[in-house]
């Protein structure tokens, strides 16, 4: 008596095929539920900063923050482009709002929007020559360059050098400070996944999975790539941005390899590619690296073995598992 | 002044080759992903420090041992993560980057991170060239960086893994069919390359104390000095590494030390807006992808 | 007289570190032309076909296509010209259904100005393509994801993707390979009906007979080298193409 695993469609998913979907509470709530509990735990969450405290709300902002950074990376592998280096983006958009804030003394409701636009556009040109080559080559020049970055503001000594420029205008309140993380969040991420599924996604992913082909259907792959870049910039500087008056710091550190480390490991963590994935663990992994505050540096070994070890067994992440588990059901079947 | 600059160009120099090679070695020349380097590299001179301090091991014998260890254990990293992700270019490069990563910050956590971190010089003494003191220690740096890129040169070009190891970058299937064995002769790239660090470690680090970030900069350095000589070739490390060195020391004796480092920014920026693939890289792009 | 002629290669050379791919190949096609292009195994022509197209550069030679000289050029700005190609290995997007497939090339601006200006509804004109090329539009497989076509349909969806450009010069490299008798039977008389319709077409075939059928000329490769240049039939009588696919009568003597 041999068995062997069999995977079905649960009979509410099968149900929920095209407009029957529409036939019952039931199936309306099992199509509805993942999307909108989500975002309405997001969205209540920061009501509750005076029953969590202050402190919770703080690791909210920064795990926003992160699975920012983290969907900009997605969009990026999207394309086909693996970015070791999203603290570029971040750094660059922390920078420019910064300048903004400290040179011209603009409010943060213009220097945000255009150290996100800055950021992005900065980036996006300092990675023109490479968008041509190998996506490996293009990995490497990503990890180097806010390495790079960083030494030469230390160097020059613009932008305030090591000391960085401080005492930068604060956010309005409290609830900006919440919920402008929060709702760029959702954004991005219903834009993001939006997007990956028109047919300009369609082109994009064709560019990742099989260059060749875009490129003899008349398409200059490099100028897509290119835009590719940028929109994710918008996010990744963004995130910068807005961090950067959140602390109403801005200096070195915003080029910090952790800005790079995070998000790759949030993404491989979740499922590369699926722009919900790469959220989900991001709140998986920051809260859990502010539980394990004590452990100091350790924390970042603990990342890398996480990275090792899904890219190695668990290659398609989190959101995937998850999501087969929600539609699908396993039963042992007896064979021949 | 000049010999000075001479001298010192020409050890620096030699040092950024020396780092360059068992990289490129690995990642430029095999196709294997090797950006697990950098720990490999202060992973080799505190294993040497632990030898010599804890065990006490006579200097030659931890030298070897070291060297030994760090290169089975790149043969032993191709074998337990990199084979299972073996043509995913994404993955190889994730999955080593995080092993480097991973290896430096174990470290940095055990508080390897003070001064009394050093690895002992080869031999004491200095001696006058040009009116100019050269200290023995630099002196066999220009030795052995010289007689490795001679090396490197012939084994890639002459013997026959180090042309297997060149074929199974081309292309792996024509490599299969030629009897080469992928697997075993990737793994054996990325254990030549992590040995090549480990000895370039040995020699490089008593120049200084063995610090954490130093490993992430010989990443950098490595990668710096592909990009701009051309990943895959031997005379391009070279070159890009002479070009580097004396540029970098020029600019730290008449500017600052500090700019030393926004040389490699300035020469990728460079480089990527001229010559994409490098000095003596071949431009692969346009190529077929079969 | 200003040069008509539609597509041109004068002395185009191609060497693979040491390997002589293409040697000095010249050939030229006139509009609404159906060239073929054969050789035994490793003569160079799909090798020759990524020379005209642009995913490889020639060493030497120069390709001129309508007076332009588009030697080297990049595929993509090629493929705007108007010259499509398929590939010997099909890899469609597997997760995505067949009319899908074509939505990449839908999206060119080269498209947008044939249409004078608006993508207008990709996906109707997917399907429409797809019809075209035999996808039964009332069994729905136009629809069916790629993953589960089988592989004559899946040349077919190759053909289609290369249709969706509106190309003026269509090059099919080996589109018959793996396709079964019936299948072949039921694609030669699509490809059959653009030539007749005017289209300048170059094929890459192993399979003579069919080719035969519809060439107007056939161009034989050897080793990199053109030795034949002709009608069908003519070029069958060939000695030099004889030997080529089936070896000279000399060797046989010494077997």
């Amino acid at each position: 008596m041999k068995f062997r695993k069999e995977r079905l469609d649960r009979g509410i998913k099968a149900r929920c095929e095209d407009i029957f979907a529409l036939s019952s509470y039931r199936e309306i709530l099992y199509l509805a539920l993942p999307r909108v509990l989500p975002v309405a735990a997001l969205l209540i969450l920061p009501l509750l900063k005076d029953v969590v405290g202050l402190y919770w709300e703080k690791v909210l902002v920064i795990t926003c923050a992160i699975a920012l950074l983290s969907l900009s990376w997605d969009l990026m592998a999207s394309v086909g482009l693996i970015s070791l280096g999203q603290a570029l983006f971040f750094g660059a958009g922390a920078y420019i709002t910064g300048f903004l804030n400290y040179t011209f003394k603009l409010p943060p409701i213009l220097t945000i929007p255009l150290g996100s636009l800055g950021g992005a556009f900065f980036c996006t040109l300092l990675l023109l020559p490479v968008l041509r080559l190998r996506g490996v080559y293009f990995a490497i020049v990503t990890l180097t360059l806010p390495l790079l970055l960083a030494r030469f503001i230390e160097t020059t000594k613009i932008l305030g050098g090591t000391e960085g420029m401080s005492a930068l205008s604060p956010l309005p309140n409290i609830w900006v400070e919440l919920y402008v993380p929060v709702v760029g969040l959702l954004v991005c991420l219903f834009g993001f996944r939006r997007l990956i599924n028109e047919d300009y996604g369609l082109v994009l992913q064709g560019i990742r999975d099989n260059d060749r082909a875009v490129m003899s259907g008349a398409i200059n792959i490099n100028m897509f790539k290119a835009q590719a870049v940028f929109i994710a910039g918008i996010g990744g500087a963004f995130t910068g941005a807005f961090m950067t008056h959140y602390y109403r710091f801005v200096g070195m550190p915003a080029f910090a390899m952790d800005y790079s480390i995070l998000p790759l490991t949030c993404a491989v963590l979740g499922g590369v590619g699926t722009f919900a994935g790469p959220a989900i663990g991001a709140f998986i992994l920051v809260p859990l690296s502010e539980v394990l505050r004590a452990f100091g540096t350790l924390r970042v070994v603990f990342y890398s073995a996480i990275l090792i070890i899904c890219v190695v067994g668990l290659p398609e992440g989190i959101f995937h598992y998850i999501r087969r588990k929600y539609h699908q059901f396993e039963r042992m079947v007896e064979v021949g | 002044m000049l010999p000075s600059i001479i001298i010192y160009g020409l050890v620096n120099s030699v040092i950024l080759a020396l780092i360059a090679m068992g990289f490129s070695l690995t990642f430029g020349i095999s196709g294997v992903a090797n950006f697990a380097y950098g720990g490999f590299y202060i992973l080799s001179g505190y294993l040497v420090w632990m030898l010599l301090n804890y065990l006490k091991f006579p200097f030659i014998l931890a030298i070897i041992v070291s060297i030994g260890i760090v290169g089975l254990l790149g043969f032993v990293t191709y074998w337990l993560i990199l084979l299972r992700v073996r043509g995913i270019a994404l993955s190889e490069v994730i999955a080593s980057f995080a092993l480097g990563v991973g290896i430096l910050e174990l470290f940095r956590w055990m508080g390897f991170v003070t001064y009394e971190f050093n690895l002992p010089y080869l031999k004491k003494g200095m001696i006058l060239i040009g009116g100019v003191p050269v200290d023995y220690q630099r002196l066999s740096i220009i030795g052995i960086g010289l007689a490795s890129v001679l090396f490197l040169y012939f084994f890639t070009h002459h013997t026959r893994i180090g042309l297997a190891f060149r074929g199974i970058a081309q292309n792996e299937r024509t490599a299969i069919s030629l009897g080469i064995k992928s697997d075993r002769t990737a793994a054996l790239s990325l254990a030549f390359g992590s040995a090549m660090a480990a000895v370039a470690a040995i020699v490089i680090l008593p120049l200084g104390i063995i610090s954490i970030n130093l490993g992430y900069e010989v990443l950098l350095i490595a990668v710096a000095v592909g990009i701009v000589g051309g990943l895959e070739s031997v005379p391009g490390i070279l070159v890009a590494s002479l070009i580097l060195g004396y540029v970098q020391v020029i600019t730290g004796t008449y500017l600052a030390p500090e700019w030393m480092m926004v040389v490699y920014l300035a020469a990728i920026v460079l480089i990527l807006a001229i010559k994409p693939s490098g000095l003596f890289g071949k431009f692969k792009e346009l190529e077929e992808r079969v | 007289m200003e040069d008509k002629t539609f597509l041109k290669a004068e002395e185009v050379s191609k060497n693979f570190g040491g390997v002589a791919a293409i040697v000095r190949v010249s050939f030229s096609l006139q509009e609404g032309e159906l060239l073929g292009i054969i050789g035994p195994n490793g003569s160079g022509k799909t090798t020759l076909v990524n020379l005209l197209t642009g995913f490889v550069k020639p060493d030497s030679g120069t390709v001129i296509y309508r007076g332009r000289n588009i030697t080297g050029k990049m595929p993509y700005k090629i493929a705007e010209l108007g010259i499509a190609r398929t590939f010997q290995m099909v890899k469609p997007f597997y997760q995505l259904s067949a009319f899908k497939n074509l939505i990449i090339p839908l999206y060119s601006s080269r498209v947008k100005k044939l249409r004078g200006g608006k993508y207008g509804d990709r996906d109707n004109v997917a399907i429409d393509l797809l019809e075209d090329v035999g996808f039964e539009r009332d069994s729905f497989v136009p629809y069916k994801v790629a993953s589960s076509l089988p592989h004559g349909y899946l040349k077919r969806l190759e053909l289609a993707r290369c249709l969706a450009l509106r190309p003026d010069l269509l090059i099919l490299d080996e589109l018959f390979s793996g396709m079964s008798m019936s299948e072949v039977a039921s694609t030669l008389p699509i490809i059959e009906k653009l030539s007749v319709e005017g289209l300048t077409i170059i094929m890459v075939e192993h399979r003579l007979k069919e080719l035969f059928r519809i060439a107007h000329r056939v161009i034989v490769l050897n080793f990199g080298c053109k030795i034949a240049d002709g009608p069908p039939r003519q070029v069958m009588e060939n000695d030099a193409v004889k030997a080529a696919y089936l070896g000279s009568e000399d060797e046989d003597r010494d077997a």
